[in-house]
């Protein structure tokens, strides 16, 4: 059986610059996968070209073993992607409830939207703000709000884009558990994060860019030992 | 070969004017950031100003020349830059299109406000006495000599400018990085100033050069600019080598269509067509962007609750009873298309207010549903009515293409592209057949439209169309709030908030888009045919680019995401002008200049007008003492209207002093002081929803 998700020799260059060069990256349901890297290493970009923001110059993306790299983000959300964006791209003008009604009413479970929406936001905790509007938020809760407007839709590839970014120690723990749930529920998480504890914490298997090019992959205990990593992100002794 | 150079020549000379125009644009586009709409408006301006120096006041050409383009452009620039623009830098680009819009309808009102659009002006070209000269077989006349001499010495005065002096290097440091040019000890202020003060400079040697070969007419000349958008466009409105280019294909273009154009019924308009269809197809051909993030500013869109839209319905149609039982038959005809034109304005509100999709076309749309309306429903047939609908509906979805890849300025310049293509051609054409399709529309003249049949009735009368328009209103009103409560009206809203997360999350941009255009085309349509049974006789005319930017201004001013623009909308536009042109001759276009005005002041403050009247009338709304006396009170005023002859007026007056007198006592009521007991709450003042909350907790608090 395949993974769930893989990319294969992506690459994406602006101009004469390329973010990400033959990138290849796979991702198995039940697993967490991190992604790391300083910024600009090309992680976003990575995100923009498996949810179909962007077309890549090279490579191909597999869901299940189907070639998506020609479909739009639409479709490739109808066959179970889903995820969050680094900035944030809420609908500022309507209320965390409509945030997550939209989301709901646009995936497999639309006929129960409303129920649906109202467990995830129990689920995160986030009933209490269910009527605010979600461009008044802070950080952290707005960052949740995407992670719910994702989850609404079921998702079987959850692709996160600092999500924890914006929380304190105590809720990043228990997004951790989150992750650790949605993962034990079958789903395939990618996660890209700065805080290494959550990610050393939670991930099955991490991949760090740097450059725009994968410069190791493994456990998150190998991760922590690779000099290539740590030169990447410390720089060269 | 003769005739080709001939045409050569003439399209280079028309070239070298459209960049001239073009250049300016993309210069303020670049350094300030704006996309000046009103940029050939001011050229406009600088020629009628020309004319009265050199012509009406007999001064000599060089001295007119000086004072127009040293004094009156460059102060009208800082003007614009200081007044106008500052105070909307900071805001999104929706409030600099606004400004730049209502502006370009305050230039045309002026211009006709002051120099009276009946009376011909004709200018000269510069050395007209002069020999021309001869180069081989091509003549080419002095006007044209200077012309392409012009562009030339702008050309390079530009390049000198922006790439051998400190103030050219401020500019384009500050089109690069506004933030770190400011840094750097360059200042985004100065250079912007700059910018406007020689973008208008350009413009008004645009407008003096191009004057002599056009009629000095405001709106013809002020729409010329769309050749030169044309121009800017092929520049991505920001290479002014590019522009020069464009601007050389799209003088040719024309000059070679003058030419060789096959002389019949059909194609004349498509020669003054073409720059606008190329502008049109180069929008489309544009570069695709990445999917569009969030706006800068985000403006509240309200939620109307079901009971308010009803309220909103019955005001609509007590309104139209009152007019219709006080009014005298002229005057029913001259205020009754305040509702027809109230459906036109409500179709911004999906499209505008909700899904952020700019249209400057919807007046233009308007005039497909008229005209279908006329020729279909001739004899009052009303199944008519709903294919006008659907026909303004379809067109809606072609004009969705452009906004499939565009979004802000680009949009609705591929907006005014498909209107001026509608005004220069298609509405001129005469009655066509395609695929055995017989296609009429304004059948090079006007079209009389009647009233439709309903059930039994053949409704012709002012009063009975007047109570038509004010039923569709009511209706299309409570649908379009209806729309916003639902699950569409959130996933427009959305769409507009982030079109990437909207695509993620699995929603189809191209229907979205597709099917909110075509429901506001419907809308417009329906407007259309309303508008033009109540004027009876309908021309093109009435339904063109500049007609519909009044219409644009107004609702923007209302807010566009709220439903009650619509009412606004045609009370604000129809009343004024009504009153005013009562007043004589030299107050027939102040209605269009006022209206710009309020639509330069209302710019900053897109949640608009209507969202602060409900929340200053929303004391007098739950005070039910004070509602039952208001709601006696126009009772009153209203018996009073009816039964005493030219009563009208001063019921009018009694009611409207009745209302305002009542708010402020409701709000006063509403503000009183906390000292009384809760027991007494809804009684002594009145109940405010948040009173039920406090009640719990304090019940919660003593348990």
């Amino acid at each position: 059986m395949p993974p769930l998700l893989q990319a294969e020799g992506i690459t994406v260059a602006f101009g004469g610059r390329r973010a990400l060069d033959r990138v290849s990256l796979t991702a198995e349901a039940g697993r967490v996968t991190g992604l790391i890297g300083p910024n600009g290493a090309g992680k976003s970009t990575l995100f923009d070209t498996v949810s179909g923001l962007r077309r890549p110059q090279a490579g191909r993306v597999r869901l299940d073993g189907r070639d998506i790299t020609r479909e739009g983000p639409a479709r490739r959300a109808r066959r179970g992607l889903s995820r969050t964006f680094q900035h944030l791209e809420l609908f500022g003008r309507l209320s965390v409830r409509d945030n997550l009604l939209v989301a709901a009413e646009l995936g497999p479970r639309r006929r129960h939207a409303a129920r649906t929406a109202d467990e995830v936001m129990d689920r995160l905790g986030l009933a209490d703000t269910a009527e605010a509007p979600a461009d008044a938020l802070p950080t952290g809760i707005a960052r949740l709000v995407e992670v719910g407007r994702a989850l609404v839709q079921d998702p079987r590839l959850l692709l996160l884009d600092e999500p924890a970014a914006g929380q304190d120690a105590e809720e990043t723990e228990r997004f951790a558990d989150l992750l650790r749930s949605l993962a034990a529920e079958g789903t395939a998480v990618v996660l890209v994060e700065h805080d290494m504890s959550l990610v050393m914490a939670v991930c099955d298997d991490v991949y760090v860019l740097d450059l725009g090019q994968v410069v190791a992959c493994g456990p998150p205990a190998e991760i922590q030992q690779n000099e290539t990593v740590l030169a990447a992100y410390l720089g060269e002794p | 070969m003769d005739q080709f150079l001939a045409f050569t020549v003439v399209g280079l000379s028309t070239a070298a004017i459209y960049a001239v125009i073009g250049s300016g644009l993309v210069l303020t586009h670049t350094t300030a950031g704006v996309f000046n709409f009103a940029h050939g408006a001011a050229g406009m301006l600088a020629a009628f100003a020309y004319w009265q120096l050199a012509v009406g006041w007999g001064w000599p050409v060089p001295a007119a020349l000086a004072v127009v383009l040293l004094v009156l452009a460059p102060a009208f620039g800082l003007f614009v830059e200081r007044v106008l623009m500052r105070p909307v830098q900071a805001l999104g680009e929706a409030e600099r299109l606004v400004m730049t819009v209502a502006l370009l309808a305050g230039c045309i009102a002026l211009a006709r406000w002051v120099w009276d659009p009946d009376t011909p002006r004709p200018l000269s070209p510069f050395l007209a006495g002069e020999r021309a000269v001869r180069l081989g077989p091509a003549v080419v006349t002095w006007h044209q000599v200077i012309t392409m001499a012009t562009a030339l010495a702008i050309a390079v005065g530009l390049w000198s400018l922006l790439h051998r002096t400190r103030a050219g290097t401020e500019m384009r440091a500050c089109v690069d990085d506004r933030a770190l040019a400011v840094l750097t000890g360059a200042d985004p202020l100065r250079a912007g100033r700059l910018a406007w003060v020689l973008g208008i400079q350009l413009a008004a040697v645009g407008g003096i050069l191009i004057a002599p070969t056009v009629a000095l007419d405001a709106q013809q000349l002020s729409l010329l600019i769309v050749s030169a958008y044309t121009a800017a466009v092929f520049g991505r409105l920001r290479s002014l080598p590019l522009t020069f280019l464009g601007a050389v294909v799209v003088g040719l273009l024309e000059a070679y269509l003058a030419g060789y154009l096959p002389q019949n019924d059909y194609l004349p308009g498509l020669r003054l067509a073409a720059p606008a269809l190329l502008l049109f197809l180069a929008l489309l051909a544009f570069p695709h962007h990445r999917l569009r993030g969030r706006d800068r500013t985000v403006v509240r869109v309200p939620l109307p609750g079901r009971r308010g839209s009803l309220v909103l319905a019955g005001c609509v149609l007590a309104l139209a009873l009152f007019l219709v039982s006080v009014l005298t038959e002229d005057q029913v005809i001259s205020y009754g298309t305040l509702f027809s034109l109230g459906v036109v304005a409500l179709s911004y509100v999906p499209l505008a207010g909700y899904a952020g999709q700019v249209s400057l076309c919807q007046l233009s749309i308007a005039g497909i549903g008229a005209a279908v309306w006329g020729h279909l429903g001739a004899h009052g047939e009303l199944w008519a009515l709903p294919v006008a609908v659907l026909v303004a509906a379809a067109v809606g979805a072609l004009v969705a293409l452009p906004a499939l890849r565009l979004s802000g300025i680009y949009l609705a310049l591929g907006t005014v592209a498909f209107a001026t293509v509608l005004d220069r051609w298609i509405f001129t054409l005469p009655a066509f057949d395609v695929l055995g399709v017989h296609i009429a529309l304004f059948d090079q003249g006007s079209v009389s439209v009647t009233g439709p049949d309903l059930f039994g009735l053949h409704l012709t009368s002012p009063a009975e169309l007047l109570v038509l328009a004010a039923v569709c209103l009511a209706v299309t009103s409570v649908a379009v709030a209806g729309l916003r409560r639902g699950r569409h009206g959130r996933r427009l809203i959305a769409l507009r908030d982030s079109e990437a997360a909207y695509a993620t999350l699995g929603g189809r941009l191209l229907v979205a888009k597709v099917a909110v255009f075509a429901l506001s085309a419907g809308i417009a349509g329906l407007g259309g045919a309303l508008y033009g049974m109540q004027l009876q006789t309908v021309t093109a005319d009435q339904f063109g680019l500049v007609a519909g930017l009044p219409v644009f201004l107004i609702a923007v001013v209302g807010g566009l995401g709220s439903v009650g623009t619509g009412l606004f909308t045609g009370l604000a536009y129809v009343v004024p002008t009504q009153l005013l042109d009562g007043l004589g001759p030299w107050a027939q276009n102040l209605s269009a200049l006022l209206i710009a005005l309020a639509g330069m002041g209302f710019a900053h403050s897109p949640s608009g007008v209507i969202a602060r009247l409900r929340t200053d009338w929303a004391p007098l709304g739950r005070d039910r003492p004070l509602l039952t006396a208001l709601l006696g009170a126009l009772a009153g005023c209203w018996a009073l209207a009816a039964l005493v002859p030219d009563g009208g007026p001063p019921a009018v007056a009694a009611a409207l002093l009745a209302a305002v007198t009542l708010r402020g006592r409701a709000a006063a009521r509403a503000a009183a002081p906390a000292g009384i007991p809760p027991e007494w709450w809804g009684l002594r003042r009145p109940w405010r929803p948040e009173d039920g909350e406090v009640l719990s907790r304090a019940t919660a608090a003593a348990g």
